[in-house]
């Protein structure tokens, strides 16, 4: 009999399993997973990552009887007062009694749906699937260099740590085959002889001869050995490692929105859920990720994210004042040779109408030329639907005409981020793909 | 005293099983498979659930889906864990959790490696069915099998096939003509064998064989020309093997993932017709090992408590008003039965006498049960050995459940007239003749389109559930590679229920 301590074993048998069968509902669950952001928000969701799959998607069939009419006979325990010939309600419902619904769902169609928790990056990889960024090949590779370590072949020096047992072992027992170094065991079988021949008394001429052999022998193994040694200085093989230089993808992201008092609740929460899936979205594609927030009224300001999101503030519209600031910061802080450049403005479209030539020609001449991407929303309250042309708007679609990195759309509902966002990020047929 | 309190070792572990094995072997004269006992997490006992307790099994999606359904049902709480889980294999691996208290070790190390592994070493169906010897050397060759044929042919390639094979794994078992052993060496050779065969015997014409749509009109030449029907020795119950054996379209590694499928379906046919016996046989073991533990003084009054407490919850059978449906506690009518047979055989009643007489008073309650677990299967030993002490103790009655009537009538109770009706019916539910579909390949259109033709043979009202049938008949088609049709007939009248193609 034996007793096996499992435990330690490797764990995670069925890890390659888990993943087929997510393979297999990928669709499912990238509609559950899409639904779940639809319906939420995105950082809760990153988080705790449920999602339900219907289980006709994962069915199993087979070849099974259900009982549908005639009848059938079943024993039951736990009689308490039923005596032969006694009639008894049928139980409303079928109860697995009625109609042979009990045999269908055991194996038919009455599984539950699945669910699966999913770790951050399997949600993710899901949720933003078929998206791209756009003109990736501008600026992909940045140049801030980090190094990490990478294998790099042998070296007969280095710290006893990195001593390759192995190889150094293989170079030792070359090195005494090639220079031929005794072996123990010879060496041990010739003085067990030369024992055995001194224990013998009288010892005749031959036996002689061989003892006084066997000692000359014994005395160049001796030497042989002392000389070679078992493992030598040469015989040490290190493994070597050596600095790699990484480059690193770098992006920043400036928010900007407009928190006038032309805004309301409503539609600044449309704003948020939009730069939140920016936010996600670029957080995967780039190892180093800075977000700038900026808001404005009438006056821009950078501010954090948490003041950003939430705190009110109220005022008129001034948009170049973002602008403005947007640039500033850039020009500080995010050299346009080393940073990949995003921006996404959130507006209701209210703008001060003097204004709107210095936006267009600040966003024209000055922004479009720096940024990889800059992506516009527009939302709407409920009573602005009327108006399809707000100021911002048409100056904005001037300038995409000719400005394929400025992309604008609109929203009014929070159903509608999701798709603007997909919208904006489908990878499309033909296009340079990062 | 083997061990105190709750804590146990793997010294612990040891002696009580070096104490159980005494009284196994001196008293119940148990015969076994050696063991080999692993101790495992819940996580991993997870794992073992998900491989229906084997500890290797080829990658495949459904058991990722077993994986999710498990683990989340364990994760919020609706399911606890098994404290031991036991394979029919030489050596017989007995899996023990690690947060088992010292008693529950004893107990289970009794149930499983003591219970379990007497009943699958002397049981006639397992002894027939499975060969515990080779089947952990098998699973690891159809494990790498599977692997090599996914790097080779492609994940989708192999999953296609494992779909449509898995869908039929209720039709690949001979049942009536029963199984040849399996051998590892003779199976590997076979592989080989056959793609020699293959080599050998390429012939051209094959390669211009007409695809599925280009096949001649309808007509049934089979019975113009006979030969070729006999020549595939039909009707044929075991779908898988004729598909293995006879699908034209199959590559040879196809035939080979089948045969895969059908091996282990093979494998696990006898356990649920011995579920019953199985689990009672075990459980009538532990509970006597332990009792003897604690006459003997090696365990104390707290854990004889644990242990009787524990064997009570597993015994309960709930009646028809608190939940327990047709099917049995396996553990309580097992265990009772087991009990009972015991107790006719020392100390039996006028009825007893009157009911069993070949073994009532005996005074061999061991050598009896011996004689039970070896020969019998859970339908044949209810129809010989439910006693009607045991129908009174568990209230038994019978219900007739006829969709054309109002009402559920009550036409046998535990009483004289009632005793043979009760046994009879009990006994048919566990008839794997009767739980399982009657479905044969009767006809193949050799000369014509390659029609495949299928036979349900049963009773109006107990149809093939649809939607099911015609997605498995897809998978069906897979394989074969031509149009197949499934007809179901009224076994008696032979009359058509209904068909699909």
């Amino acid at each position: 009999m034996d007793i096996i301590d499992r435990r330690p074993n490797p764990h995670g048998k069925n890890i390659e399993n888990r993943r087929r069968v997510l393979t297999r509902a990928r669709d499912a669950v990238q509609s559950a997973v899409r639904d779940a952001v639809a319906n939420g928000r995105i950082r809760d969701h990153a988080q705790q990552n449920a999602v339900t799959v219907p289980a006709d998607v994962l069915h199993e069939p087979s070849f099974h009887r259900v009982f549908e009419e005639g009848s059938r006979q079943f024993v039951l325990s736990g009689n308490k007062e039923f005596i032969t010939g006694d009639r008894l309600h049928r139980p409303p419902g079928g109860g697995g009694q009625g109609s042979g619904e009990g045999e269908a769902s055991d194996q038919g169609g009455g599984e539950d749906s699945y669910r699966f928790v999913l770790s951050r990056e399997e949600f993710l990889d899901l949720f933003f699937d078929d998206l791209e960024l756009p003109d990736l090949i501008k600026r992909e590779i940045a140049t801030v260099t980090q190094s990490s370590h990478a294998r790099a072949g042998l070296s007969s020096e280095g710290s006893p740590s990195q001593l390759d047992l192995g190889r150094t072992m293989r170079h030792s027992v070359a090195r005494r085959i090639g220079l031929k170094r005794p072996k123990p065991e010879r060496l041990a079988e010739i003085e067990a002889r030369i024992a055995a021949l001194e224990d013998r008394k009288p010892l005749d001429e031959e036996a002689f001869d061989e003892l006084s052999a066997l000692r000359e022998e014994r005395q160049t193994f001796r030497t042989r050995m002392s000389r070679i040694a078992w493992v030598d200085p040469v015989d040490l093989r290190y493994r070597r490692f050596q600095p790699v230089p990484k480059p690193t993808t770098q992006a920043v992201m400036f928010c900007i929105m407009d928190v006038s008092g032309s805004m309301t609740e409503k539609m600044k929460e449309l704003g948020k859920q939009f730069f939140l899936l920016l936010h996600v979205f670029l957080e995967r594609r780039y190892e180093k990720l800075d977000i700038v927030f900026i808001r404005h009224a009438e006056t821009a300001e950078e501010v954090d994210e948490e003041t950003f999101f939430n705190d009110p503030r109220t005022g008129g519209t001034v948009v170049s004042t973002a602008l403005e600031e947007m640039l500033k910061v850039q020009r500080a802080r995010y050299p346009a040779d080393k940073w990949n450049i995003y921006a996404a403005q959130a507006s209701d479209g209210d703008n001060i109408a003097s204004d709107t030539p210095k936006v267009t020609s600040l966003l024209s001449e000055r922004i479009l030329p720096l940024v990889q991407y800059f992506a516009y929303i527009e939302v709407a309250g409920s009573s602005a639907i009327i108006r399809n042309d707000t100021d911002l708007w048409r100056a904005y679609r001037g300038i995409a005409e000719s400005h394929p990195q400025l992309a604008i759309r609109q929203v009014r509902d929070r159903r509608e981020i999701f798709p603007v966002f997909r919208d904006l990020f489908a990878r499309k047929p033909g296009a340079i793909a990062g | 005293m083997l061990y105190t309190g709750t804590d146990w070792t793997f010294s612990t572990l040891r002696d009580c099983y070096d104490a159980i094995e005494k009284i196994a072997i001196e008293e119940l004269r148990l015969e076994t498979y050696p063991n080999r006992i692993e101790v495992i997490t819940s996580e991993q006992m997870l794992d073992v659930y998900t491989s229906h307790g084997m500890p290797v099994s080829y990658a495949h999606w459904s058991a990722g889906k077993r994986f999710v359904g498990h683990e989340n049902a364990y994760k919020r709480g609706l399911m606890g864990l098994a404290y031991e889980v036991v394979i029919n294999s030489s050596p017989c691996i007995s899996y023990l959790m690690e947060e088992n208290t010292a008693t529950m070790q004893a107990l289970v190390i009794a149930h499983a490696a003591f219970g379990h592994n007497h009943f699958f070493r002397n049981n006639r169906l397992f002894r027939e069915w499975t060969d515990p010897t080779q089947i952990l050397d098998y699973l690891e060759f159809a494990r790498a099998y599977v692997s090599r044929c996914e790097e080779r042919y492609g994940v989708r390639a192999v999953e296609r096939v494992l779909d449509a094979a898995h869908a039929l794994q209720g039709q690949g078992v001979n049942r009536h003509s029963g199984s040849k052993r399996l051998d590892l060496r003779a199976e590997q050779q076979r592989d080989r064998d056959r793609r020699d065969h293959e080599d050998r015997t390429y012939n051209d014409l094959w390669r211009t064989l007409p695809g599925a749509e280009g096949g001649a009109g309808e007509g049934t030449q089979v019975a113009v020309e006979p030969e070729l029907g006999t020549g595939l020795g039909l009707p044929e119950e075991n779908i898988l093997y004729f598909l293995e054996k006879h699908a034209p379209k199959l590559a040879p590694w196809e035939r080979e993932i089948i045969r895969i499928v059908r091996l282990t379906a093979q494998y696990f046919y006898p356990q649920p017709q011995l579920k019953l016996m199985n689990e009672g046989c075990a459980t009538w073991v532990h509970d006597f090992i332990m009792r003897r533990l604690h006459e003997k003084g090696l365990i104390d009054d707290s854990a004889m408590l644990e242990a009787i407490h524990s064997t009570t919850n597993v015994i309960t059978q709930r009646g028809f008003d608190q939940g327990g449906g047709p099917n049995f506690n396996p553990y309580a009518l097992g265990f009772a039965m087991m009990s009972d047979i015991a107790r006719i055989a020392t100390d039996p009643t006028d009825e007893d006498r009157a009911w069993f007489p070949h073994f009532a008073g005996n005074g061999d309650p061991v050598g009896t049960l011996h004689h039970a677990w070896a020969e019998y299967r859970d339908e044949s030993f209810v129809q010989q050995y439910l006693s009607p002490k045991v129908m009174r103790d568990f209230r038994l009655f019978r219900l007739r459940d006829d969709l054309d009537k109002p009402y559920l009538l009550v036409d046998a109770i535990h009483d004289e007239a009632g005793y043979r009706d009760l046994r009879r019916t009990v006994a048919a539910s566990y008839d794997p003749g009767a739980l399982s579909e009657e479905i044969e390949i009767v006809g193949v259109d050799m000369h014509g389109d390659r029609l495949l033709r299928l036979e349900h043979r049963t009773r109006p009202g107990q149809l093939l559930h649809q939607g099911d049938a015609r997605q498995t008949l897809a998978h069906l088609q897979t394989l074969w590679g031509y149009r197949v049709a499934l007809k179901e007939v009224d076994s008696q009248s032979g009359r058509e229920l209904r068909s699909y193609d």
